[in-house]
């Protein structure tokens, strides 16, 4: 799941409960998972690692998860 | 009067274990309503143990360092008899049925139980504002906040009603405290003192060890805990070939500027008495962060899921909003957190083979006003929160022991702290070197300990 789409899923989730106050922590957390995913310490199947474009992940992931995420998945 | 003084008093007929609590018990009622520290004292306990131990000592029986000692708990460690409220109301009614082994430890090595003292909601906090008791407040400044989550434990020790205390310690929460109050905190390393009868925030993060006046009572303390009632006090390592390590980057990236300065003016006394150190890299450092949260909001929700179900009303808002952030992560996040952790282990392990300890600050800013979501650090301002669990949660993440040892004191008179870390599974190694930078980190103009139990 990408991590665009588990923000989408989650606020509607918290919105559903009727718990609106988590959307700006669920949104700081996405920004969390974002960098984590872009750590050069994680493998992928590919036998690469995400150390060649973790700069540039980190870069556009710090302000917009979806920006980074669609930049894994391209 | 540290744990140390009281024993030679004790043994030399100056002072009973009687007299040490009952003005430990004096200064609570005096200091308690304006600080509160503790959540329950338990005076006629206190009082009724503490003639215990001086009839034994008396008759011959010597427990050792901590006999007839006046300790605090965090109210998050089981007591037989009394409520475990992790200052939640999700604990109304809880009553402990058994004493925690630390506890069972801490009675056999003669220890004399004061009460129980005030904490961040279930130990999920940096400022113990979040208590259903109310916050604990800074003995140095009331209108502060005495760091969290262990905030009571370390007003307990520095407003002089304990001799020292029990903390938990998952992202920072014995050293985070015992920076904002001046005094020393212990996370040993990860693993050696039992958490059983201890409310959990991280089963994979959370250690439980002391809050004490002096590197060799924190020793002393620790060494109770493990069960070892007659620990000596750590020998000092030389000074001389002593090498220590400083991580500058991210950990000395953003540092309030009086907490840099003490920082600098510590490693100068060391270089000065003859210690090496050199500036290493920790690479990977700053990726502690994501990888500390998504393992400890998943711990904690699993913990928590059942209580978040029926009783969520009886969270305080914020400490509910971080348990329910915790119930939305995916495993696969979970897992490169934990892939995280490893590389981190093995980088903090790789910075000691060739260093005694790693040496850094311990809190990048002096204790928040109560109050605060977000504070000025040098030329930025960072959420409060996230600047307290900086320096610590590192090794919380990794397991590697580590302590923190007052400085000295901001221009606001503020207590400043440095922080020891020690290789995994060495804790009485991390002290050694401890007892002997100790005097050379206090500054001269180190703030007074608040304590003045037994004078």
């Amino acid at each position: 799941m990408t991590v665009e789409s588990w923000l989408k899923a989650a606020t509607a989730d918290a919105e559903r409960l009727g718990l609106p106050e988590l959307k700006s922590a669920l949104e700081s957390l996405a920004r969390a998972t974002t960098a984590l995913r872009a750590a050069d310490f994680n493998e992928h199947a590919t036998g690469s690692s995400s150390r060649q474009s973790s700069v540039v992940s980190r870069q556009s992931a710090v302000g917009s998860p979806q920006s980074s995420d669609s930049s894994r998945r391209s | 009067m540290t744990i140390e003084e009281f024993g030679r008093r004790l043994r030399a007929g100056g002072i009973t274990s009687a007299q040490a609590t009952e003005e430990c018990l004096t200064r609570i009622d005096a200091d308690n309503p304006r600080l509160n520290a503790f959540i329950l004292v338990m005076a006629e306990e206190a009082r009724r143990h503490a003639h215990e131990a001086d009839r034994e000592l008396a008759a011959g029986r010597d427990r050792g360092p901590l006999h007839g000692v006046p300790v605090s708990l965090k109210d998050i460690v089981d007591v037989r008899g009394v409520p475990t409220t992790a200052a939640s109301r999700v604990r109304d009614g809880h009553v402990a049925e058994r004493d925690a082994p630390v506890v069972a430890h801490l009675r056999q090595a003669g220890a004399v139980i004061i009460g129980k003292t005030n904490l961040h909601e279930f130990a999920f906090g940096t400022t113990n504002e979040e208590s259903a008791f109310g916050p604990a407040r800074n003995p140095h400044d009331p209108s502060r906040s005495p760091g969290g989550s262990s905030g009571g434990s370390a007003a307990s020790v520095a407003a002089g009603m304990a001799l020292a205390s029990i903390g938990t310690d998952t992202g920072g929460s014995i050293r985070i405290p015992a920076a904002a109050c001046g005094i020393v905190g212990l996370k040993p390393s990860l693993g050696e003192v039992s958490t059983d009868g201890v409310v959990p925030l991280s089963r994979t993060m959370d250690h439980v060890g002391p809050l004490a006046q002096s590197v060799t009572d924190a020793c002393l303390v620790y060494h109770a805990l493990l069960g070892d009632a007659h620990a000596m006090p750590p020998v000092p390592m030389p000074l001389h070939g002593l090498r220590l390590a400083v991580p500058r980057k991210y950990f000395c990236d953003l540092l309030d500027d009086d907490v840099s300065a003490r920082f600098e003016a510590a490693l100068d006394r060391l270089r000065g008495a003859g210690v090496h150190v050199d500036e290493i890299a920790i690479q990977h450092a700053a990726d502690v962060a994501p990888v500390y949260l998504h393992i400890v909001l998943a711990d904690a929700a699993a913990y928590h899921a059942s209580t978040l179900e029926t009783m969520p009303d009886r969270y305080s808002p914020n400490v509910r909003t971080r348990l329910e952030m915790g119930r939305y992560l995916l495993a696969e996040d979970y897992v490169r957190a934990l892939a995280g952790r490893d590389v981190l282990k093995r980088e903090v392990d790789a910075a000691l083979a060739q260093h005694d300890t790693l040496i850094l600050p311990s809190l990048p800013i002096p204790a928040p006003p109560i109050g605060a979501s977000s504070v000025p650090v040098g030329k930025t301002t960072e959420p409060v929160r996230n600047v307290m669990l900086r320096l610590t949660q590192p090794f919380n993440v990794t397991g590697h022991p580590a302590i923190a040892i007052p400085s000295g004191q901001t221009s606001t008179g503020l207590p400043t702290s440095v922080q020891l870390v020690g290789c995994r599974a060495q804790t009485d190694a991390l002290l050694k070197v401890a007892v002997a930078c100790e005097p050379h980190i206090m500054s001269a103009a180190s703030p007074p300990r608040s304590g003045k139990v037994g004078g």
